[in-house]
C-alpha cells in the first residue's frame, strides 16, 4: 500500500468546502494546485517515447491500407481497372464503389450527402478506391498500378469566380452553399452620424492545418465489434459517425483516441479513410492501419478557407464608431462546409457600435472542403477589422489603443445579453502598460526618423472568441481508491492542450491528493464518459467543472460513511484530504483510510454532470495582443522582435501549458499573417500546388521572437462555471496576424490589407512605392 | 538539386545493384551530400550482376540504441519505417517522409539525421540512437527531463525530433548561445508552436548537462 506522504499534499492545509448535497459549489476564494507552475502529469510518456499514438499502433496480423485519390479538381470517373492492382504482391483487398460493402454507404457534409465512392469528384484528392496490402510499400504499388480515367470536368478554384456566369456548377443547386445576414440600428444613419467613413477591401488566403501527426486510424474487428484507434480530437464523434455510415449500434464501435499528435480542429471528425480502413479490416479479416501521407492531408482533410472582406467604417472624430457594414465571400470547398461561418463575429460582438449590417456568402469551389481551423472565421475578420481600427485612429488622430478603449462594449451585442465578465478593457489597457506601448510607439517613430533602412512598428489588435464558456453534456467519474489513491474517469481528448493535467488539478485541488498520484483514463468510448469533441476553446469550461463536481460526489460520500464511525452528521465534517475532522471537536477525527465502509467497498464512485451555463449572460474570453518588428526596406525581410498576449480566459488552471497554449497560438497566428498559403494553380490545372512542408511554410524557430509573453488576466467569473474558467486555445489565435499588419503600417507606411505578408510580397509593395 | 538528378541519372541507366548502391554509400556520410567523385565512380560501374526488385530484402546489421540488430529489409526502406514498422521503436515520429519536418530526427554516429531520408540499408553498421537510446533504465536523460521541466510541447508528437536535435546540438555545443538553440532545432518543425519552451529547455539542459 502506497505511505501517505506519497498520496497528500494537503498537511496542514485547508481543502475547500464539499456543499451540502443539492447545492452547488462556491467559488475557489484561494487555490492551493491550481493556477500552479506545474510540469504535465503524462510528459515522461511523451518526452520517453512510451506515449503510442495511433499512428504508432502495430497489431499482430496487421496490414497496411492506402487510398487511391482523383488527381483533377473535377471530374467523372469513367474507368476503374483493379485487376492488375489486386494481382500485386502482398496484396490482401481492393475496394472500391462496384464493391458490395461499399456500393450503398454514404458520406455526409454537414446536410449534404452522397456516395462513399462518388464517381463525380470535385476535388483534387477525392477518395477513387482502397488497397491493403501486407507493407505499405506494397499497398502504395498497388495504389499506382490501378488503372484510373477521368473525364476532365471544368472547374473554379477562386471563390471570388464561383458565382460567376463562367463557372461550372459544382452542385446541381449551382455554386452558393450558404448566405448569412445580420443587422443591427441603421447602418445607413450610423454613417450620416460619422465625421470620418473609411472603406477598405481585405484578403486572407486558405491556411492549411497540417498537424505533425497524420491523419489516420488503425482498424480491427471482433466479428462485429469494430476497434478504432483514430487521431482524433473527439472518440464519441468518431464512434456516431462511424455507427452511422457503417449502421452499426454505437455499442459496437469502440473509439480510442489517448495520445494524438495535434488538430487544431481538422481532427473533430472521423475521414473517409476511417470508412475504408474499416472496410479493408472487415474484408480482409485482418487489422488495417491507414495513415494519410503528408500531400494527402493538404487535400482532403480540411482547411481554413480564403475570405474576401469588404469592410466600411463610421467613426466620430472622439473616437465613437458610429457604424460597421461588413460583406464578406469565402468557400466551404466543393461540399457544404460553413466556409464563411462567424467570420462576422467580430464584427458583431467586439467593440460598441449600434449600426451594423453584416454579410456573407458562402460558395463552393473545387477544392478540399473546409474543416473548423483554430477559431473559425476569427483571424480572418480580425485581420480585417483591427486593421481598419487602427486607420480610423490613424485618420482621427487618436492612439490606436485610446480607439479601442473608447468603444468597450457594456454587453455582447451579438447576443444581446451580457458577458458573465469581460475583461476586453483590461487586456488592452494592462497589455499596453505591460508591452510599454507609449514609449514603443515614440522609439519607433523616432528610429524611423532616421535614415537606416531597417523600419521599426509596434501594433497591437485585440478580439473576442465567440464561444468557450464549454457547456453540457459531460460525465465524469472519480474513483477514490481505499489508499486513498484517485482514479479519474472522462471521455474528453488531450490534444496537448494539457487536458488530463489541469483536470488532475482540479481533482487534487478538492480531494488534496497529489495530481501525479491520479490514474486518468480517457478518450475511449468503450471505457471512458461521454463527453463532446475537444474544440471551440471549450474543453477547460466544460470538464473542469465536471471533474470538480465528480471529486465533490465522493467527497460527500466519503463524509456520510465516516459520519457513522464518527457518530458526527456529515454537515458538520471537514474534508481535509488525509483526515476527516469535525468541526465542533477536534479530537474527533479519522483517516479517510480508515472510514470503514471504504475499506469493506474497496472504492467511492463519484459522479459528476456539467450543469447549464447561466441561461441570461454571455460566457466569452478575450484577448489583445501587442507586437513589435523590424524591417529591412531593402530586402523586405520582416523580424518579429517581441510579442505579449494579455488574456482574460478566466481562472488560470495551470501556468506553464497556459503560457504554452499562448505562445502556440502566437506562432499560429504568424504563420497565418506571414508564411501560409494554400497555392491552387487557379488559371491551368486547378490543382495544389504547394502539397508539402517544403513549399507550403509552417514558421520554424528561425521565424519567432525569443521574447513572448504571457500575461494572464484572471477575473473572478463565478457565473460562468464552478471553476470560473474560460476558454484559451482559440482567442490566442486571433489577432495575432492583424497586430503584425498593423506593425507593418507603422514600419513601412504601407497597409497590406492580403494575408499572408511574405518577404516577396512585402518586396512587391516597397518597388511599387519606389517606382511611385 | 545535382544530387538528386545524378543519382536519378544512376539508377536509370543502371539499375540499382546491390554492390553499386552500397559503393556509393560507402564512400558517403549518411544523409550528408554524396561526393560528385563517388557518383563518378558509381556511374562507371560495370554492369550489375544482380537487379534488386523492390520485394528482394536484404540482410542488414543495425547497431540501435547500443543493442545489434539483423533484419531483413527491402532496399527502398528507410530507417524510419524499419524502426517504427519492424523493430516497433515508435519513438521516432513519421511527419512527412520528406525530409521537411524533422519528426523522425534520430543520431546517426552522433549526428541528428533525418530517419525518413535515410534507407535503411545506408544505416548498416552506423550508430543509432533514438529517443528510447536516450532514457536511463526507467529514468529520463537531462534531455527529456528539461524537456518535461519547461512544458517544450503540446502534443508530443514532434518531441522526440526536437530531443534528438538539442540532444546532437549539445554534443557539438555544450553552451549555445540563443541563436545556436534556435538554428539547432531549426529543422524540426512544432506545429503546436511550443518554439518558446523548447528554447528554455534546450538552455536547461544545458545547464544540466554541464553539471
Amino acid at each position: 500500500m502506497a505511505e501517505h506522504n506519497n498520496i497528500y499534499y494537503t498537511e496542514g492545509l485547508s481543502l475547500p468546502e464539499t456543499p451540502p448535497p443539492g447545492e452547488e459549489p462556491g467559488f475557489w476564494k484561494q487555490t492551493r494546485m491550481v493556477g500552479k507552475r506545474i510540469p504535465r502529469v503524462d510528459a515522461y510518456e511523451r518526452v520517453s517515447g512510451t506515449a503510442v499514438y495511433p499512428s504508432d499502433i502495430t497489431l499482430p496480423n496487421m496490414i497496411y491500407g492506402a487510398v487511391l485519390r482523383c488527381p483533377h479538381p473535377h471530374a467523372n470517373l469513367i474507368k476503374l481497372d483493379v485487376s492488375l492492382a489486386k494481382k500485386m504482391p502482398g496484396v490482401r483487398a481492393v475496394i472500391t464503389g462496384q464493391t458490395p460493402a461499399a456500393r450503398n454507404l454514404t458520406w455526409k457534409y454537414n446536410n449534404y450527402s452522397g456516395p462513399l465512392f462518388d464517381t463525380r469528384c470535385r476535388f483534387e484528392g477525392e477518395a477513387v478506391a482502397a488497397v491493403a496490402a501486407d507493407t505499405h510499400f506494397q499497398a502504395w504499388d498497388a495504389v499506382r498500378a490501378i488503372d484510373a480515367a477521368y473525364e476532365v470536368l471544368p472547374f473554379v478554384a477562386d471563390h471570388n469566380k464561383a458565382l460567376s456566369e463562367e463557372a461550372p456548377d459544382i452542385h446541381d443547386n449551382g455554386n452558393l452553399a450558404g448566405r448569412d445576414e445580420y443587422a443591427r440600428g441603421d447602418v445607413a444613419k450610423g454613417f450620416d452620424a460619422a465625421e470620418v467613413v473609411l472603406e477598405n477591401t481585405y484578403e486572407t488566403q486558405c491556411e492549411l492545418h497540417t498537424p505533425m501527426e497524420l491523419h489516420g486510424c488503425v482498424a480491427t474487428w471482433d466479428k462485429d465489434r469494430l476497434t478504432l484507434w483514430e487521431s482524433s480530437q473527439g472518440v464519441y464523434a468518431v464512434q456516431s459517425e462511424i455507427a452511422e455510415v457503417l449502421g452499426m449500434p454505437l455499442s459496437k464501435v469502440r473509439v480510442i483516441g489517448h495520445y494524438m499528435g495535434g488538430g487544431f480542429g481538422s481532427k473533430l471528425k472521423p475521414g473517409k479513410y476511417t470508412v475504408l480502413a474499416a472496410l479493408l479490416a472487415r474484408q480482409t479479416g485482418r487489422p488495417v492501419k491507414l495513415i494519410l501521407t503528408r500531400e494527402e492531408t493538404y487535400l482532403c482533410v480540411g482547411n481554413r478557407p480564403a475570405n474576401t472582406m469588404q469592410v466600411k467604417a463610421g467613426v466620430k472624430k472622439d473616437g465613437t464608431l458610429t457604424a460597421w457594414d461588413f460583406a464578406c465571400i469565402g468557400p466551404s470547398g466543393a461540399y457544404p462546409a460553413g466556409g464563411t461561418a462567424l467570420v462576422d463575429w467580430q464584427f458583431r460582438d467586439l467593440y460598441a457600435c449600434d449600426n451594423v449590417r453584416c454579410t456573407s456568402e458562402d460558395v463552393y469551389i473545387n477544392a478540399g472542403p473546409a474543416r473548423p481551423f483554430r477559431a473559425p472565421g476569427h483571424p480572418q475578420a480580425s485581420f480585417a477589422l483591427e486593421q481598419m481600427m487602427d486607420d480610423l485612429a490613424h485618420e482621427i488622430g487618436m492612439d490606436p489603443v485610446a480607439l479601442r478603449l473608447k468603444n468597450i462594449p457594456e454587453i455582447s451585442q451579438g447576443r444581446n445579453r451580457p458577458y458573465t465578465t469581460t475583461g476586453l478593457k483590461a487586456c488592452i489597457e494592462k497589455g499596453a502598460q505591460q508591452f510599454g506601448w507609449e514609449k514603443a510607439v515614440q522609439q519607433a517613430r523616432a528610429h524611423n526618423q532616421t535614415d537606416s533602412r531597417i523600419k521599426r512598428g509596434v501594433g497591437m489588435g485585440s478580439c473576442v472568441w465567440f464561444v468557450g464558456g464549454g457547456g453540457p453534456p459531460s460525465t465524469v467519474i472519480i474513483k477514490l481508491f481505499r489508499d486513498g489513491s484517485v482514479n479519474l474517469n472522462m471521455g474528453a481528448s488531450d490534444i496537448g492542450t494539457g487536458t488530463k493535467t489541469v483536470m488532475a488539478l482540479v481533482a487534487a485541488e478538492e480531494l488534496g491528493v497529489r495530481p501525479g498520484v491520479i490514474q486518468i483514463e480517457y478518450a475511449d468510448t468503450e471505457t471512458t464518459q461521454y463527453a463532446t469533441p475537444s474544440g471551440g476553446s471549450k474543453t477547460v469550461p466544460t470538464e473542469s467543472p465536471t471533474v470538480r463536481n465528480a471529486a465533490i460526489a465522493v467527497k460527500r460520500q466519503i463524509l456520510e460513511m465516516a459520519s457513522q464511525d464518527l457518530e458526527v452528521p456529515a454537515a458538520d465534517l471537514d474534508y481535509g484530504g488525509v483526515e476527516i475532522i469535525s468541526r465542533k471537536d477536534k479530537n474527533k477525527r479519522i483517516k479517510v483510510t480508515d472510514v470503514s465502509r471504504l475499506k469493506k467497498r474497496g472504492v467511492v464512485v463519484g459522479i459528476g454532470y456539467r450543469g447549464p451555463n447561466p441561461s441570461d449572460k454571455s460566457v466569452n474570453p478575450f484577448a489583445a495582443q501587442f507586437c513589435e518588428l523590424e524591417v529591412n526596406t531593402k530586402t523586405g525581410e520582416m523580424q518579429i522582435l517581441r510579442f505579449l498576449s494579455a488574456n482574460d480566459s478566466g481562472r488560470v488552471l495551470d501556468r506553464l501549458t497556459y503560457d504554452n497554449q499562448v505562445f502556440g497560438g502566437i506562432v499560429m497566428g504568424i504563420g497565418f499573417g506571414m508564411t501560409e498559403f494554400r497555392q491552387l494553380d487557379a488559371r491551368n490545372t486547378g490543382r495544389l500546388c504547394n502539397r508539402n512542408w517544403h513549399d507550403y511554410k509552417l514558421p520554424t524557430a528561425l521565424d519567432v521572437p525569443v521574447d513572448m509573453e504571457s500575461l494572464p488576466i484572471e477575473i473572478d467569473d463565478p457565473k460562468a462555471n464552478n471553476t470560473g474558467t474560460k476558454g484559451l486555445g482559440e482567442p490566442v489565435t486571433i489577432p495575432t496576424a492583424a497586430a503584425i499588419a498593423n506593425a507593418l503600417f507603422m514600419a513601412t507606411g504601407i497597409r497590406f490589407t492580403r494575408a499572408p505578408v511574405t518577404p516577396i510580397e512585402m518586396r512587391r509593395h516597397l518597388t511599387a512605392i519606389k517606382e511611385g | 538539386m545535382d544530387i538528386q538528378n545524378s543519382d536519378n541519372k544512376v539508377a536509370k541507366k543502371q539499375g540499382m545493384t546491390r554492390r553499386g548502391f552500397m559503393q556509393v554509400m560507402g564512400t558517403s556520410a549518411v544523409g550528408a551530400s554524396l561526393s560528385r567523385a563517388a557518383l563518378a565512380a558509381a556511374n562507371q560501374n560495370e554492369t550489375p550482376e544482380i537487379i534488386l526488385s523492390a520485394a528482394d530484402t536484404v540482410k542488414i546489421n543495425l547497431h540501435i540504441n547500443g543493442a545489434d540488430r539483423s533484419v531483413l529489409v527491402e532496399p527502398r526502406w528507410t530507417l524510419l519505417y524499419v524502426l517504427r514498422e519492424v523493430i516497433g521503436l515508435t519513438g521516432t515520429k513519421e511527419g512527412c517522409s520528406r525530409g521537411e519536418c524533422g519528426a523522425c530526427t534520430v543520431l546517426v554516429d552522433g549526428v541528428p539525421r533525418y530517419a525518413c531520408m535515410t534507407l535503411a540499408v545506408e544505416a548498416e553498421g552506423r550508430h543509432i540512437t533514438t529517443l528510447e537510446g536516450l532514457m536511463q533504465g526507467e529514468e529520463l536523460g537531462p534531455v527529456q527531463t528539461a524537456f518535461l521541466e519547461e512544458d517544450a510541447f503540446q502534443c508530443g508528437y514532434c518531441t522526440p525530433g526536437q530531443i534528438m536535435s538539442v540532444h546532437g546540438l549539445l554534443e557539438k555545443t555544450p553552451r549555445p548561445s540563443m541563436d545556436e538553440i534556435r538554428v539547432g532545432v531549426s529543422g524540426n518543425l512544432c506545429r503546436c508552436g511550443a518554439y518558446n519552451h523548447i528554447f528554455r529547455a534546450a538552455r536547461n539542459a544545458a545547464e544540466r548537462k554541464i553539471k
